[in-house]
């Protein structure tokens, strides 16, 4: 169990490797999908069904979809800028892989004891009592930030009514 | 708990890959991107808690919010870099330094 | 009874939109003006019934956030007056309305919570909200402003919401007395010590202390005058600086690793804001870097950890919201007449807009501390604090800071209000009762507080044994 477990673990930080060093923006937003899908793995394999299915259709599918939109809107460089830019880019991000691989090697063979002495607590419930009942308040929190988000977007996005003829 | 722990290096190995790349980029979107990695490596980290103390339920709950406060939040800050974009035609963060001081 | 301080400003903000047209726009400003207005009434009389049977809420309202309670009633009244006289546009103006019903219902959540998860759930509605809010005329220094904002505050967020994580993990639930439980009988101090510490840096970034001040002075600066208001008399102030004092006293162990790093951080904020407002010509961007030193001696006086010091803090949290939103409501009054910011370019407006001038005196003189305004009772009573705790050398910087607050006031003042008025200024006036409301008002609650606080002092010293005890 504990290998498969290493493989996506692996595979997750690679796509977020990737997802970085890429040179075009629309391949970050697909490896950006690939990294929501494998947490989302992650966390059924946790025990964690629910928030599991709820990752992989928000974060890997509606937030990518924003993604995608924003960036055919905006459209970025043309294909000689974005060579000229190459050389200057690769120079910023080629630190980034080596900084990962050493932090890495170096946490996991301290093995830290990490002994956490988690105080016995019983599972009340399931999570829908826990998010229905339990956390009210964070659903109507929920609630109001939609609302907020909405109106955001309409004021940003829309253009002033013209006044007059 | 051996296991907990490598859980634990990655989220932090995704901690360091966020930062940098908010640090390095010279693209607006492409910081939203790095938000977005910073966001998936604090959701592991609570999965782990919740996994290693047996409060699923509760751990579950809590991503569910805020996965839906993320998407708010991410939601409106395209908003912005669309205005931006409206404004000066480009997607560079060097075109953002007008206000001084 | 106080879950409605939530709930009616959400209910208010879907029932403002739905589509009766003309109606609608009309009633706006009552309904807000209404809901203000009764929050500041329900925090002033004792009223403690309770809408149990049909939500569960998990909501507590002690001293602290009656306090925090009553400033955001006064200054989201001043932002709707000054937002009435100053954005032309209707829609405009009608979404400011809706924008500051739902940062209302945010920074309600927030001082009312008991419960670590649910204050970052607010914390993001308040935190959107003025997102949008900062972008409101869509102008380019905005926007950029914003952008900056987002991104700390995005990072912000994000060291906070590790930090619930570790907690989660040591102590099973994300309620205030749950992690307190925890804390006190648990053995990894460790980590436990560096789960605070992370969750006390996102508060710093969010509350715009030094060295994490970076998208402050900006955004400040670029917004909107009614959201200047807003931003600076009670955002950064809730939802950094009550956020803090809650966690700090509540939740934490205040041991002092904690106290030395608040009073440090707090002694930076002070000195170098400051030191940086003394060479501004912007007259927002001035004020931007006075709210950083100000907002530095509240945490020095909530780091100083005695029950005075305590005290102080929390009354300097009161005057600074309400000399800082005058101050503001002012320079939104002298940017509406004479269509800039630029000090340099102004002279002896005084003569025009005395109204504007007399509160900007009153103000200024607060805010640096000279008796008997309201500002001195505070600032005296954190140095005399910090002084008896041993602390000599933070009580003396506390009051070098003081003087170099003076001074740069004192140069504000020279510059924009006295002297003779230039020609390009004959035709300007005062503003009209809208503009002028606000200030009388705000400027009667200062000299009101400060004459009366030597009598009514014992009568407020009781909020130090519920937070300090």
């Amino acid at each position: 169990m504990a290998v498969i477990d290493e493989l996506i673990l692996l595979m997750l930080a690679a796509s977020a490797l990737w997802t970085v060093m890429t040179r075009s923006l629309l391949r970050s937003a697909i490896g950006l999908a690939l990294t929501s899908a494998m947490l989302a793995i992650l966390m059924f394999r946790l025990n964690n069904p629910f928030a599991a299915v709820f990752e992989l259709s928000v974060c890997a599918g509606l937030i990518s979809a924003l993604f995608f939109c924003i960036i055919t809107i905006t459209e970025p460089l043309t294909p000689e800028k974005v060579r000229e830019e190459a050389g200057a880019r690769f120079g910023r991000f080629l630190y980034l892989p080596v900084i990962v691989l050493i932090v890495g090697l170096v946490l996991r063979f301290l093995t830290v004891k990490v002994d956490v002495k988690i105080p016995a607590l019983e599972e009340i419930a399931d999570v829908r009592y826990y998010l229905w009942a339990y956390r009210q308040l964070d659903l109507i929190g929920q609630i109001i930030i939609l609302l907020c988000g909405v109106f955001g977007i309409v004021i940003l996005l829309k253009e002033l009514r013209k006044k007059g003829g | 708990m051996h296991l907990i722990w490598i859980f634990f290096v990655y989220a932090i190995v995704l901690f360091v890959i966020g930062f940098y790349c908010i640090l390095a980029t010279l693209n607006l979107v492409r910081a939203l991107i790095g938000i977005e990695i910073l966001m998936k490596a604090v959701t592991l980290l609570i999965i782990i808690a919740g996994y290693a103390s047996g409060r699923t339920s509760l751990s579950q709950a809590l991503v569910i919010t805020l996965i839906v406060v993320e998407t708010v939040l991410i939601a409106v800050a395209m908003g912005i870099v669309l205005s931006v974009y409206k404004h000066t035609k480009s997607l560079d963060t060097k075109n953002l330094t007008n206000l001084k001081g | 009874m106080f879950s409605l301080l939530i709930l009616l400003p959400a209910l208010s903000v879907m029932i403002l939109n739905l589509p009766f047209g003309r109606l609608m726009r009309k009633t706006a400003f009552y309904l807000c003006l209404a809901l203000f207005a009764a929050q500041i009434l329900l925090v002033l009389l004792p009223v403690s019934s309770g809408l149990e049977p049909i939500f569960q809420f998990n909501l507590m309202v002690d001293d602290l956030s009656r306090v925090v309670l009553f400033c955001i009633g006064i200054v989201l009244s001043s932002a709707l007056f000054v937002g009435e006289h100053i954005i032309r546009d209707d829609d405009q103006r009608f979404n400011f309305q809706n924008l500051l019903l739902i940062a209302l219902a945010g920074m309600n959540g927030i001082v009312m919570v008991k419960d670590v998860f649910s204050l970052y759930v607010f914390l993001e509605i308040t935190a959107v909200a003025s997102f949008v809010l900062i972008s409101l005329y869509r102008d380019r220094d905005a926007l950029e402003a914003a952008f900056k904002y987002f991104i700390l505050s995005a990072i912000a967020t994000v060291l906070m919401l590790s930090s619930i994580a570790i907690l989660l993990l040591v102590s099973g639930d994300t309620g205030f007395s749950a992690i307190n439980a925890a804390i006190m009988t648990s053995q990894h101090s460790r980590l436990i010590m560096m789960a605070m510490g992370l969750f006390i840096c996102g508060l710093f970034i969010k509350g715009g202390l030094m060295p994490f001040h970076g998208w402050l002075p900006d955004a400040y600066s670029a917004a909107p005058a009614p959201v200047s208001i807003l931003l600076a008399g009670i955002v950064t102030k809730t939802v950094g600086i009550y956020a803090l004092i809650r966690i700090v006293t509540l939740v934490f162990v205040f041991n002092d690793p904690i106290k030395y790093l608040l009073m440090f951080v707090g002694a930076v904020s002070i000195v170098l804001g400051a030191l940086a407002a003394l060479g501004q010509s912007d007259f927002k961007r001035m004020l931007a870097y006075s709210s950083i030193s100000q907002v530095g001696y509240i945490i020095i006086g909530l780091g100083c950890g005695t029950p005075l010091a305590i005290f102080g803090a929390i009354f300097h949290l009161l005057n600074h919201a309400i000399f800082k939103t005058l101050l503001f409501v002012n320079s939104a009054a002298v940017e509406l007449e004479t269509g800039s910011r630029d000090m340099d370019k102004m002279s002896g407006l005084a003569e025009k807009m005395p109204l504007t001038g007399i509160t900007s005196v009153l103000a200024v003189l607060s805010t640096a501390g000279i008796p008997p305004l309201s500002g001195s009772w505070s600032k005296l009573i954190i140095i005399l604090a910090l002084w008896m705790a041993g602390y000599r050398a933070y009580a003396v910087i506390a009051v070098t800071a003081s003087v170099i607050t003076l001074a740069y006031f004192l140069s504000l003042q020279r510059r924009v209000f006295w002297g003779k008025p230039g020609k390009e200024f004959s035709n300007i006036k005062e503003p009209g009762f809208m503009m002028a409301f606000p200030a009388i008002v705000l400027a009667f609650i200062i000299v009101a507080v400060g004459i009366l606080f030597p009598y009514l002092a014992h009568e407020f010293m009781n909020i130090k044994e519920l937070i300090g005890g």
